[in-house]
């Protein structure tokens, strides 16, 4: 359980007031248990054999000299898989082990379990496959065109979408082709678990994810159990971003662990981790723009390629957000927006902070920049003049109902003043540590650049939560399987327990499968929403319930009763009582909560499909050396629509966070994917912000306009900043050099050996 | 494992040892023990040899011991006798990786990207080796003899590294795709020796070993005014960086390509030279 206790003569933070994470002085420590500290006296450890071709069929697979190695409890491969072979997030394409082809560099083909890690090292080399490799895919502008590299083809899915008037033309237009990188969450804590076989046939998994019941439904399918029989438990995450939406370890480890009959541990190193998860999606965008003299847009015509490579994941969703948000926060009245997520042998993308609206802000803003210049404006007065109101439609024809506050947004980031001042300490300049840089030499850029997306899940998706709530001895225990992976529900259940219930001490019990129905997933900015939805239910019908029974027992009133300061009390004054004594009989609810129902997209990309939109906007101040092609960020505003902040300072460390992640694809973040294999899987060569990359984040104004039907108004945070922030650092670049660099990240050569050419 | 606490010590493991490893900081040695790419049969620890931790000025030259670490090229007296060295030193790692990691750890490790490689090219220096059975001295272009490749026999180790103490400005700087912890993509170090009326320059990350660019070098001696300590004219620092960029043998990697490494190297040898001599055009 997760310790509230508070010291002795605080009160412990409310709704809207700021509430430090139990986890946070751990982890800084180095104390927090990540799951890979999992530990079972019986255990054995895991190994996954990993593919070493993009493509290839495996003429056969001999396990015999790894089994004969002492201390090897199991060597299995695709033939050990007793129920499907095959998992995914939206289709089930996706093999546990490869059978008879490999289709990306890193695919699991056989899992070991022996006595000591160094043991199943061994007894992976010793594991004999015969492959065969093939040609591998890796244009995904081939892709279409190619033969079929898996039977569901190589189209994962295409979205056409079509909104207004097609025949409408503006006398101003500018195009440009642009291209987003594939960036890696960059998680802490490698993915790791332990599978512990359980008397009843089943399996208990302690394992690091982002949404406990779906991984649960699809190991039990893999497994051939009933879901009853698999139990997870959320293991210590360090974060997750995106990356443990889809399996890993999951069945490798609940299959070693059936097998052996002994608990399995695994842990993947940094470098498998690049090959165990999925990534942020390439993409390549071209676009045309269409304003009028006065800076309105009339029409945007859009063609997005995403690489999904080897396995469709999330894709299909990635794509329709892409294609939704991909004219930007704006009124478009009319657009062409052909999306299409394909079939590659690259390593496979799937969900990622930003979820496809990242690639396409990178492009729809460098068009707004080009726009302005086309027509002599102001680039910021250009988004001024379009941006999307309450009452707008967007270009999938879905009228916006709830807050949108864009220009609010805008304004307080465009116009929050700026601090910066050319630093002094070369360390400070581009290049940093390295002493690269002479003042003299160093250009400065500023833009500004505005982001949307969805919150929660879209296109007719149910994704409810279920929160138990219980009432006993005055103390509130919360149940919910929200996965926490850093985005702070584990102090928000408290907080709104504490609000509803008005009860100071609030516990929060473990997040696993066996103990209250799914809390979706940790993803789409939607646990604050819809989890924070389910406890707050949950928590007034316990007051509810509870008032009515103390109404009943005591003949007072219950609409004079109220719950504070771990009292029960009416409001005419004369009656009190004290929490914990009205309730040593426990009161207990479970809630189910629902979002607004959305409808799927038509066949032109039309449709109510979204349930509510967030915004923010980004302002990059940036110094350049341009000689060497170098860039210091030397300042980051942000503004954001909140709806309302129920914890400032998660709330700003979200946008931070972000914008960090933002900073990190727009200078440096890339995994470097060449003929389908991996050339930087670790942290020596993918490189991250550090401090000296990543300047302070100025929050110029957190907008907060209650959201209708969201609880207590508040939107979902956590996606937004890592949208805008990318496009305002590469427009801040774009500034200072003049040069066009429609590619994130940008590279060192892109602006150095640009600026050499006469 | 043996602890050693001298430097007899751990010639004596080694040479009880063949198959030992020697291990420093363990910045380089455990990140491939944790891959799996290096075994650990028997390990001589090194960081307890006093010895090896201590530097000495014997006339004009240093001897630096192979155990001294990047923060200890930072302390003290070394960055005003050692200034290019110890900007290499700030440029490594991060703190953390500063407070372990050794001079003769990077220097066994001979990694193109070295990043006091390059300054001790530039330097001239010398790599003292020693064994059970005696000591040599060999020049730093004999010891790195190719990309992770070094001229220690097995039962070896570096006691120290001998470097001059010159009178002139040095400079080192490096370029990496991120401002601070991060693998040099192009460096370059910079010394003058204005008693030998000397420019030399030291190359990282631009060839399998460190380079010297010695056409540059000779070049310059004749451009600078060595008297009155006058900067080269324009069109001979134009020269200069032309032989600098002409002596790189760079490659395309994930870290940068050829062409990137070529011009990058240019542009450093151009601003570390104005560095060293202010005033001139540039
Ligand atoms: C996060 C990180 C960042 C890094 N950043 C940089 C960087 O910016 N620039 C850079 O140049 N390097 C960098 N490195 C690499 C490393 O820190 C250096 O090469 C360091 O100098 C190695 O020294 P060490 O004492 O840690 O060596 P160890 O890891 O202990 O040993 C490395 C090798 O040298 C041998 N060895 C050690 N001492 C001796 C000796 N006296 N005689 C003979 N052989 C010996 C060992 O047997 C081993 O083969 C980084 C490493 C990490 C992990």
């Amino acid at each position: 359980m997760t310790d509230t206790r508070v010291e002795a003569g605080t009160r412990p933070p409310r709704l809207g007031e700021s509430a430090p994470r139990p986890d946070g002085t751990p982890k800084v420590a180095g104390s927090f248990a990540f799951s890979s500290d999992l530990w079972h006296d019986r255990m054995l450890w895991g190994g996954t054999l990993r593919s070493p071709h993009p493509s290839a069929r495996i003429r056969s697979i001999d396990i015999g000299p790894a089994v004969a190695l002492a201390g090897v409890h199991a060597v299995l491969t695709a033939a050990d898989v007793p129920g499907s072979p095959t998992y995914g997030l939206e289709h089930s394409d996706q093999p546990v082990l490869a059978s008879d082809v490999v289709r990306y560099e890193g695919e699991p083909v056989a899992v070991v379990a022996a006595d000591h890690p160094a043991t199943v090292r061994r007894a992976l080399e010793a594991i004999v496959v015969d492959y065969e490799p093939t040609d591998p895919l890796v244009d995904p502008l081939q892709a279409e065109a190619a033969d079929p590299i898996h039977p569901d083809g190589n189209l994962i899915r295409r979205i056409h979408l079509r909104h207004g008037d097609q025949g409408a033309v503006g006398e101003v237009q500018v195009e440009g082709t642009y291209e987003v990188g594939m960036q890696d969450q960059a998680f802490l804590g490698p993915e790791s678990g332990l599978a512990v076989p359980a008397e009843d046939g089943g399996v208990d998994l302690f394992v690091a994810t982002q949404w406990l019941h779906v991984d649960r439904d699809q190991v039990a399918a893999c497994l051939g159990l009933e879901p009853e029989r698999v139990r997870l438990t959320l293991a210590g995450v360090g974060g997750a971003f995106g990356a443990r939406e889809d399996l890993s370890l999951h069945v490798h480890l609940c299959l070693l662990a059936l097998h052996t009959g002994r608990p399995v541990k695994m842990v993947y190193s940094r470098e498998e981790s690049f090959h165990g998860h999925v990534h942020r999606h390439p993409a390549r965008m071209w676009y045309r723009h269409h304003a009028d003299r006065d800076g309105r847009l009339v029409r945007v015509e859009a063609r997005l390629v995403l690489d999904g490579g080897a396995y469709a994941s999330s894709s299909s969703a990635v794509i329709a957000n892409a294609t939704c948000f991909a004219a930007g926060p704006y009124r478009v009245p009319s657009a062409d927006i052909d999306g299409a997520v394909v079939r590659t042998n690259n390593p496979p993308c799937g969900a990622m902070r930003g979820f496809g609206a990242v690639q396409t802000c990178f492009a729809h803003e460098a068009q707004m920049d080009r726009l302005a210049d086309a027509l002599g404006m102001d680039p910021v007065e250009l988004r001024r003049r379009n941006v999307l109101a309450t009452g707008d439609r967007l270009v999938t024809g879905q009228v916006i109902v709830g807050t949108a506050p864009v220009a609010e947004v805008l304004d307080a980031c465009a116009e929050h003043p700026s601090a910066a001042a050319l630093a002094a300490d070369p360390m400070s300049l581009p290049g940093g540590a390295g002493r690269t840089a002479d003042a003299g030499h160093v250009r400065r850029g500023e833009a500004v650049a505005l982001g949307f997306k969805n919150l929660l899940f879209s296109e007719g998706f149910d994704d409810s939560s279920a929160a138990v709530c219980r009432i006993e001895d005055g103390v509130a225990t919360v149940t919910c399987a929200c996965a926490e992976v850093g985005q702070g529900f584990v102090t928000l259940a408290q907080q709104i327990a504490r609000e509803v219930l008005g009860v100071s001490e609030v516990l929060l019990a473990p997040a696993e499968t066996a103990t209250v129905g799914s809390a979706g997933s940790t993803s789409a900015s939607r646990q604050t929403w819809m989890s924070g939805g389910a406890v707050q239910a949950a928590c007034e019908e316990v007051r509810h319930r509870l008032l009515r029974r103390v109404a009943e027992s005591y003949g007072v009133d219950v609409d004079e009763l109220v719950l504070a300061d771990d009292r029960v009390v009416s409001l005419g004054g004369d009656f009190e009582a004290d929490l914990t004594a009205v309730t040593t009989v426990p009161v207990e609810a479970e809630v189910e909560f629902h979002h607004a129902p959305t409808q799927p997209l038509d066949e032109d990309g039309q449709g109510d499909a979204h349930v509510s939109f967030a915004f923010a906007a980004h302002r990059a101040i940036v110094d350049v050396d341009p000689d060497l092609g170098l860039v210091k960020v030397v300042e980051l505003t942000t503004s954001q629509d909140v709806g309302r902040v129920l914890n400032p300072l998660q709330a700003v460390g979200q946008l931070e966070g972000g914008a960090a992640q933002g900073v990190g694809l727009a200078v440096m973040e890339e995994v470097q994917v060449q003929d389908g294999r991996i050339r930087n899987a670790s942290f020596t060569d993918y490189l991250i912000p550090t401090a000296l990359d990543m300047p302070p984040v100025e929050v110029a104004a957190l907008i907060e306009q209650p959201e209708p039907g969201a609880p207590f108004g508040a939107k979902g945070i956590g996606e937004p900043p890592s949208i805008s922030s990318t496009a305002a650092v590469v427009a801040a670049i774009r500034h200072a050099t003049g040069l066009d660099l429609e590619r994130a990240p940008v590279r060192p050569a892109d602006i150095a050996l640009a600026e050499a050419r006469p | 494992m043996t602890i050693a606490r001298t430097l007899d010590d751990a010639c004596a493991a080694l040479a009880e040892h063949p198959q030992a490893r020697l291990l420093a900081g363990g910045t380089d040695l455990m990140v491939g023990v944790n891959r799996g790419q290096v075994g650990l049969d028997h390990v001589v620890v090194l960081d307890r040899v006093d010895e090896l931790r201590a530097w000495h000025r014997t006339g004009d030259d240093l001897l630096l011991g192979a155990g001294l670490t990047y923060a200890d090229l930072g302390r003290g007296d070394l960055p005003g006798l050692l200034p290019a060295l110890a900007q290499a030193a700030r440029t490594v790692g991060s703190p953390q990786i500063r407070n372990a990691g050794t001079l003769g750890g990077n220097l066994a490790t001979a990694s193109p990207a070295g990043d006091t490689l390059p300054v001790l090219a530039a330097l001239d220096a010398t790599v003292l080796l020693r064994s059970a059975t005696g000591s040599r001295e060999l020049p730093l272009a004999g010891f790195v003899t190719g990309v992770k490749q070094n001229a220690l026999e097995p039962d070896e180790l570096i006691e120290a590294v001998r470097v001059p103490v010159l009178d002139g400005p040095q400079e080192f700087l490096k370029v990496g795709t991120r401002n601070a912890m991060v693998i040099s993509v192009v460096s370059l170090a910079l010394v003058v020796d204005r008693g030998g009326r000397g420019v030399r320059v030291g190359l990282g990350s631009v060839a399998p070993v460190p380079l010297r660019a010695a056409e540059a070098e000779a070049h310059l001696a004749d451009h600078v005014g060595w008297d009155d300590g006058s900067p080269p004219a324009p069109d001979a620092v134009d020269r200069f960086v032309e032989l600098v960029a002409g002596a790189a043998r760079p490659i395309d990697d994930h870290r940068g390509s050829a062409d990137y490494r070529r011009h990058a190297v240019g542009v450093l040898a151009r601003r570390a030279l104005h560095r060293a001599f202010p005033g001139g055009d540039r």
